[in-house]
Formats: C-alpha cells, sequence, structure tokens
C-alpha cells in the first residue's frame, strides 16, 4: 500500500517535471512576443484612451464624423463582397481539384500556389499594368471594338475588388481543398446508388460535408481583407479609402492617439469575427458529430 | 485506404460547363504572374503591350544601380537573420507546446499563432510607436525584431506538424541507453523532424523577405529592404525596372517555396508511414 502510494508520489513528480520542462522550452519564446510583440501592440492600443489623460475623444471622433463611419463600413464591405467572390469563384476549383486524378490535379495546384507563392506587391503590380489606362484590358477590349475609348478601371472600386480577390483568392481554394481532399468518394457514389440527382448529391452531400472548410476559408479572407493595406492604397481611387490606409495617413499625420483608435475598432473586428466564426465551427462539428 | 480509394475518384466526370468555369478561374489567378515576364523583357521605354522588342536593359538597370542592389541585399540578409532567430525561438517552443500538457498550453498556443491572422497593420504601427520612443526607427535591428515575431508561427506550425509523427519511444530509448536528452535532441529527434524545421526555417525567411507594412514605418531611411524600395517605385516611378525585380522575385520566392513545398511533403511521409493520417 505504501509503496503503491509512493509510486503514484514519484509519478506524479516525474509528471509535473516534466511539464516544467516542456514549458521551459516554450517560455524564451514566450518572452520574445511579450517584448517584441504583445507589449507595442498593448501599449499602442492604451495610447487610444490615455495620451496624455484618460480620454474617449479619440473612439468619440470616429462616431462623429461620418467620413470615418464611411471608411468603416466600407471597409466591411469590400471584406464581405471580396469574402463572398473568393467563395463563389473558389469553391468549384476546390471540388474539382479534389476530384480529378492526383496527378492531374498537382499540376494544376501549381496555377494556385505560383500566386499564392509571390508577394502581395507584385501581384499588386500587375493589376496595376493590366488594368492602366493603356493596359492589356483596356487594349483588348478596343481591339475587339466593344469600347470605343479606354475605360477608367484603375483607381477605381472595381480595381480593388479585382486585385484583393486575385490575392485572397488562394487563402479560400486551400482549406476548400483540404477538406474535399478528404471527402470519400463512396458517399457520392452510394448517393448516386440511391438515385440522388448530381444537385441533390451537391447539396446534401458534398456541401454539409465541406462546411469546415467554407468556415475556414471565409474566416482567414474576411480577416485578411479587413486589414488589406498595399492592394486598396495602389489600385483603389481617392474614395476607396479602407481602414488600413486610413490608419497609415493618420500616423504620417502625427495623429498617433487617433490612429491608435482606429487600430483598435480594425482588432475588435477583427476579433469579434473570428469569435463568431469559431462559434459556428463549433457547432458545425456537433452538428456533424450528430449526423453521422 | 487512400490507396484503394484512387481509381475510383479518377473516374469521376466533371461536367463541361464546370470545367470551363474552373479553367477560367485558373487563368485569372495565373496570367497577371505570367504578363509581367514579357513586360520585363521589353525594349520600350514605358510600360506597353505588347512588348515592341526584346531587351535585358531593365534587368542590366537593377544590377547596375546601387539603390537597387543595396536594398536587395538588405532584405537578404534581414531575411537570413530572422530566420535563424525564428528557428531557434520557434523549435523548442514547438516541441515544448506538443510534448506538454501544462495549463495554458491552448492559449499560449494561440499567442504564439496570432501573429499570422493579427492584421499586420496594427503590429506595424505598435512596433513603429515603440521603437520610435527607443530611437531604433531606421535601424535594420528593428525590422529584424518585428520580422521574427511575424515569423515564428510558420516555424511553429511546420515543426509541430512533424513532431505529431514523431514517434516518443524513440527518443525514450536513447534516454534509457545513456543519452543525455541534449544528446537526445541532436542524434535522434533533430534528424527525424529536420524537414519539418527547414520548411519552418525558409518560410520564415520568405515571410521576412516579403514584407512591407512594418517596413514602411520602421525602416525610415536608412533600411530600405526590397519591397520597401518596390513600393517607392511603383508609386513615384513608371519605368518597367519593377517588372524586372517582380521577375526576379516570382522566380526566387518560387524556388525557395518548392524547396519548403518539397520538405513539407517529405515530413508528411514521414507521418503517414506510421500510420498517422495527415490534416490535410
Amino acid at each position: 500500500m505504501a509503496s503503491a502510494l509512493e509510486n503514484a508520489r514519484r509519478a506524479a513528480a516525474h509528471r509535473s517535471r516534466r511539464e516544467l520542462s516542456a514549458f521551459a522550452l516554450v517560455l524564451p519564446l514566450l518572452l520574445y512576443l511579450g517584448v517584441f510583440y504583445a507589449y507595442p501592440v498593448a501599449s499602442m492600443m492604451l495610447r487610444s484612451v490615455h495620451e496624455p489623460h484618460w480620454t474617449a475623444d479619440n473612439f468619440a471622433q470616429i462616431f462623429a464624423q461620418p467620413v470615418y463611419l464611411q471608411v468603416l463600413w466600407l471597409t466591411l464591405r469590400i471584406g464581405l463582397v471580396v469574402t463572398a467572390a473568393c467563395l463563389v469563384l473558389g469553391y468549384p476549383v476546390a471540388y474539382v481539384l479534389a476530384r480529378v486524378e492526383r496527378s492531374k490535379s498537382n499540376l494544376l495546384m501549381i496555377l494556385v500556389l505560383v500566386p499564392f507563392w509571390s508577394s502581395i506587391l507584385v501581384r499588386t503590380y500587375a493589376w496595376m499594368v493590366l488594368l492602366g489606362r493603356e493596359g492589356i484590358v483596356n487594349q483588348f477590349l478596343l481591339w475587339l471594338g466593344v469600347i470605343e475609348e479606354p475605360l477608367r478601371l484603375l483607381n477605381t472600386t472595381f480595381a480593388v475588388y479585382v486585385a484583393m480577390v486575385h490575392v485572397l483568392l488562394p487563402f479560400m481554394i486551400l482549406p476548400l481543398y483540404g477538406v474535399m481532399r478528404g471527402l470519400d468518394e463512396n458517399l457520392l457514389r452510394a448517393a448516386e446508388g440511391l438515385g440522388a440527382r448530381p444537385l441533390g448529391v451537391f447539396r446534401q452531400v458534398v456541401l454539409p460535408l465541406s462546411l469546415p472548410g467554407i468556415s475556414a476559408g471565409c474566416l482567414l479572407v474576411f480577416i485578411l481583407a479587413l486589414g488589406f493595406f498595399i492592394t486598396p492604397a495602389l489600385v483603389g481611387g481617392p474614395r476607396d479609402l479602407m481602414i488600413a490606409v486610413l490608419i497609415q495617413q493618420q500616423v504620417d499625420l502625427l495623429n498617433w492617439p487617433f490612429a491608435s483608435a482606429l487600430a483598435v475598432m480594425l482588432l475588435a473586428a477583427a476579433l469579434i469575427v473570428f469569435a463568431v466564426f469559431v462559434r459556428t465551427l463549433a457547432v458545425e462539428r456537433a452538428l456533424g458529430g450528430a449526423g453521422r | 485506404m487512400r490507396r484503394r480509394l484512387k481509381p475510383m475518384a479518377a473516374r469521376r466526370r466533371i461536367p463541361p460547363w464546370l470545367g470551363a468555369f474552373v479553367a477560367m478561374v485558373l487563368f485569372y489567378l495565373i496570367f497577371p504572374i505570367l504578363v509581367i515576364i514579357p513586360l520585363s523583357l521589353s525594349s520600350a521605354l514605358y510600360l506597353s503591350f505588347p512588348p515592341p522588342g526584346f531587351s535585358l536593359q531593365w534587368y542590366r538597370n537593377f544590377f547596375g544601380r546601387a539603390d537597387w542592389l543595396d536594398a536587395a541585399w538588405l532584405s537578404i540578409w534581414i531575411g537570413a537573420t530572422v530566420m535563424v532567430l525564428a528557428t531557434c525561438l520557434g523549435t523548442p517552443a514547438a516541441i515544448g507546446l506538443v510534448r506538454g500538457r501544462f495549463p495554458g498550453r491552448k492559449a499560449i498556443n494561440a499567442f504564439i499563432l496570432s501573429p499570422l491572422i493579427a492584421p499586420v497593420i496594427i503590429v506595424a504601427i505598435g512596433v513603429y510607436f515603440f521603437y520610435a520612443r527607443i530611437g531604433l526607427v531606421g535601424n535594420p535591428l528593428a525590422l529584424i525584431l518585428a520580422h521574427t515575431a511575424l515569423a515564428v508561427p510558420f516555424v511553429v506550425i511546420n515543426v509541430s506538424a512533424t513532431l505529431y509523427g514523431f514517434d516518443l519511444r524513440l527518443e525514450q530509448a536513447a534516454l534509457n541507453l545513456g543519452a543525455t536528452p541534449w544528446r537526445a535532441f541532436w542524434q535522434v529527434m533533430l534528424p527525424i523532424i529536420r524537414p519539418g524545421v527547414l520548411a519552418g526555417a525558409v518560410f520564415a525567411f520568405i515571410s521576412s523577405f516579403d514584407e512591407l507594412i512594418v517596413a514602411l514605418f520602421v525602416s525610415g531611411s536608412t533600411a530600405v529592404t526590397l519591397p520597401r524600395k518596390m513600393w517607392q517605385s511603383i508609386r513615384f516611378e513608371i519605368d518597367p525596372t519593377i517588372a524586372a525585380v517582380s521577375t526576379l522575385l516570382i522566380l526566387f520566392t518560387g524556388i525557395l517555396f518548392l524547396t519548403a513545398e518539397l520538405l513539407r511533403r517529405r515530413s508528411e511521409r514521414l507521418r503517414t508511414s506510421r500510420g498517422v493520417a495527415p490534416g490535410s
């Protein structure tokens, strides 16, 4: 009895030593991120309400001026439209890539990965070249005879949508592809065997089983879109002011507390979206588990 | 399991309209990248399509101008330093997180991965205010420190992925045979998780090499990295040198990513060979 107790005690001591050494491995990184990441961000956020005294003026200013509310609204709208467009364009691609033979899908995957790998700056530059007044798109349309004179495409909201969807589409395709790759072909055949039509197979089998991929892709694309800076700054017009661009302008104007308040708003929006998605994801998993 | 399903998956027919739609989307993805390459070889003095003739003048311009080359070198050595720092901090942390069952592990994991999803502009102005206060703006060290925080998640994710396939008994055996924990790590664990560590290191390098937003604030006028120089050039010059730089970048990061991807596949194979299904 005593020896059993002794053994248990020794095992517990051993385990806690193990946990301690595991934690010791994580500690240097935690300290590093604490000093060079969390502390700067936290003190920036504090600046939004405490500069030099406690005040809510910076937030009041955001809500008092229609200009700033418009920026917030525009950022949300662009985020939603881009996410929806990525889903509509990306879902079929992920489905087809997951259903064709492995050798073919590896080849087609390169077409998704090469843009994914190139820097956002390079891709945005490519769209500036394509959409310019003398750009390829205008020249092509002129050649077709669809238009008489070059359209203004660059520095418009349209350009922001086209370029942002281009940059973010791989973030939608990759998680969707991951989920659909794991989708059991036998399930589809079973549904077909039981008399389901193609649309029925899609609605009742493929769609529900790919929901986790849809949530992950939409979450990723929407949160990344909210904070987008490079693309709207380069291809957007003066009226396509997204929040990240506004933050940068305010920093340049040395309105640091106000820029901080805007950053807090952006972070809050990102966190809310994240929490909502995590909720729905958990709900889905529960439903999926019950259904199976 | 996978192998048995393969021939069946191959038989699924894709309706033509769906195939056409997917082909159009893939064209939309790849065309802008491809279009830059002929432009960089153009003999015209400004961007025009189709290029009137062939010339390497824009590449000569890039390799002949000190400001472009200095920016490229600065980006390479900042990226290399970030790679080493992020790997040295991230690898042990990944081991601790996968092994440990200590309280708060999930929260710590989320915190370490949060730079991946947090809007970069927030991190950028946070570190900018911080460095402005301690007088580090315009110092490459400032970029290294900030980029490392942003690069660490790539190391942690890649190393953890390989660690889930690592058989703990191997290390236990080494320890039982009298190896010190340090030696067990270098001679047993590291050789097995090496593909994950290397892939993480490559991703860390690229994430720093391509990073613009932090550089936009923190570079000042003395630590101008390649993305920062490109940004200036895109905004204020119109000559096609930028197309040449872009082409070089596509090739350079393409090769690096290919390396990382092959390493990742290798580590995935290591995992599957033990019967653990890959996550994706």
